[in-house]
């Protein structure tokens, strides 16, 4: 009887290393593959490989975000920050939001969200179609944070999913406040820590 | 002619959906459009083939005590190669059917069909029945999720078919998977019964 299972369980665990040892390559690309073309939406047209550059930056919260700096012939042409929010309807909101060197929002797409089908689900469409409020694209975040119109600011929500709406834009601002962190206070530190990457990636 | 009948068991006689009503969580989980009612459907054909199967032809080895136990191990490794695998090759579908993948383990279609057919036939005959029950559970999953679809949404497939203005959008949520599905199995009733 503890023969028979204990067998079992043992020819299982075999094939299920055989499968791990076959799919974790596969996984683990078509992961990084998936990041970067989200970086190559939200961006300015760049030659340099942001996976590799990538660093963490302090947001004004406390808590760090990863900034994927674009550059072209050497130039930065803006950042790629992947940001997130727990203040959505149902848990975390992950997204990724492309500024440029001036801080204006390029684009953004959704990775990750749990929010309503139907309802909060259409913030990826939503903040950029150009309607009345909707659009985030083209804003410049310097004059300071974004919000939606019921608590005052310019951005119109999405109708029927104000916390979706309001936990997007959080999302955004944080993005926003990580990426001019680094600019304005550590911007040495940053740039010390993108060679030592390079010297890492000759190593 | 009796291979022919295990096999149409599944669809029709005995749809786990219509009929039997097993299996109630992903089916109310997952057919939030058709594309992923199909996706679900296939994956659980998969795993309902390869456990029928290996189970049918361990019938022998495994003492009765223990072969509940058993059963899980030989199901929980399946979906775990199911689940590794379409990480890897359909990352979209994947992120979309989200925890109900995993939760295939936990399926009743799949343990009620290893116990009740599995565990007394042949090696054949299991696979016969598991593409049979898998295809009825695909059919019902794939039909459930394009009504959701179409009348919440307007759409088919992700093909726009009526403007989506026109669509209710307690269809795509948990009530209408509950009212859809029970408009299905009263008309499927009703055609049993005619026929």
């Amino acid at each position: 009887m503890f023969l028979s299972l204990t067998i079992i369980s043992l020819c299982a665990g075999a094939i299920l290393a055989t499968a791990n040892m076959y799919t974790a390559g596969p996984i683990a690309l078509s992961k990084a593959a998936a990041l970067e073309n989200a970086i190559k939406e939200v961006v300015p047209p760049y030659d340099n490989n942001p996976l590799t550059e990538a660093y963490n930056a302090v947001t004004t919260e406390g808590d760090s975000l990863t900034i994927y700096p674009a550059t072209k012939e050497g130039k930065a042409v803006g950042v790629a920050v992947e940001s997130n929010s727990r203040n959505g309807f149902n848990g975390e909101i992950q997204v990724i939001v492309g500024f440029d060197t001036a801080g204006t929002l390029v684009n953004y797409s959704v990775l990750q969200h749990a929010e309503t089908p139907g309802l909060g689900s259409k913030m990826q469409e939503w903040f950029r179609t150009d309607k009345n409020k909707q659009s985030v694209i083209g804003r410049s975040l310097s004059q300071g944070n974004l919000s939606v119109s019921k608590d005052g600011g310019d951005v119109d929500a999405i109708t029927a999913s104000t916390i979706t709406s309001r936990a997007f834009l959080h999302s955004i601002n944080r993005a926003y406040s990580a990426y001019k962190g680094t600019d304005s206070q550590t911007g040495a530190t940053t740039a010390t820590e993108s060679t030592e990457t390079k010297e890492g990636g000759i190593e | 002619m009796n291979h022919l009948k295990t096999l149409t068991n599944g669809i029709l006689k005995e749809n786990p959906i219509f009929v039997l009503l097993l299996g109630m969580c992903p089916t109310l989980g997952t057919t939030s459009s058709a594309i992923n009612g199909l996706g679900m459907g296939l994956a659980t054909t998969f795993v309902l083939i390869c456990t029928n199967s290996v189970i049918s032809a361990l019938k022998n080895l495994i003492p009765d005590q223990v072969r509940i136990p058993c059963y899980i191990v030989v199901i929980a490794s399946f979906v775990t190669v199911l689940q590794m695998s379409m990480e890897a090759f359909v990352p979209a579908l994947y992120a979309s059917l989200g925890i109900f993948i995993p939760l295939i383990v936990v399926n009743c279609i799949i343990l009620g069909r290893a116990e009740a057919f599995a565990a007394k036939n042949g090696v054949f005959a299991s696979a016969l029945d598991g593409i049979g029950i898998g295809l009825g559970f695909t059919l019902a999953l794939t039909l459930l999720g394009s009504v959701r679809e179409l009348l919440g949404t307007g759409k088919l497939f992700n093909l726009t078919i009526m403007p989506e203005e026109f669509g209710a959008l307690i269809f795509v949520l948990a009530p209408g998977a509950f009212i859809a599905l029970g408009f299905l199995i009263a008309l499927v009733n009703k055609l049993r019964k005619v026929s």
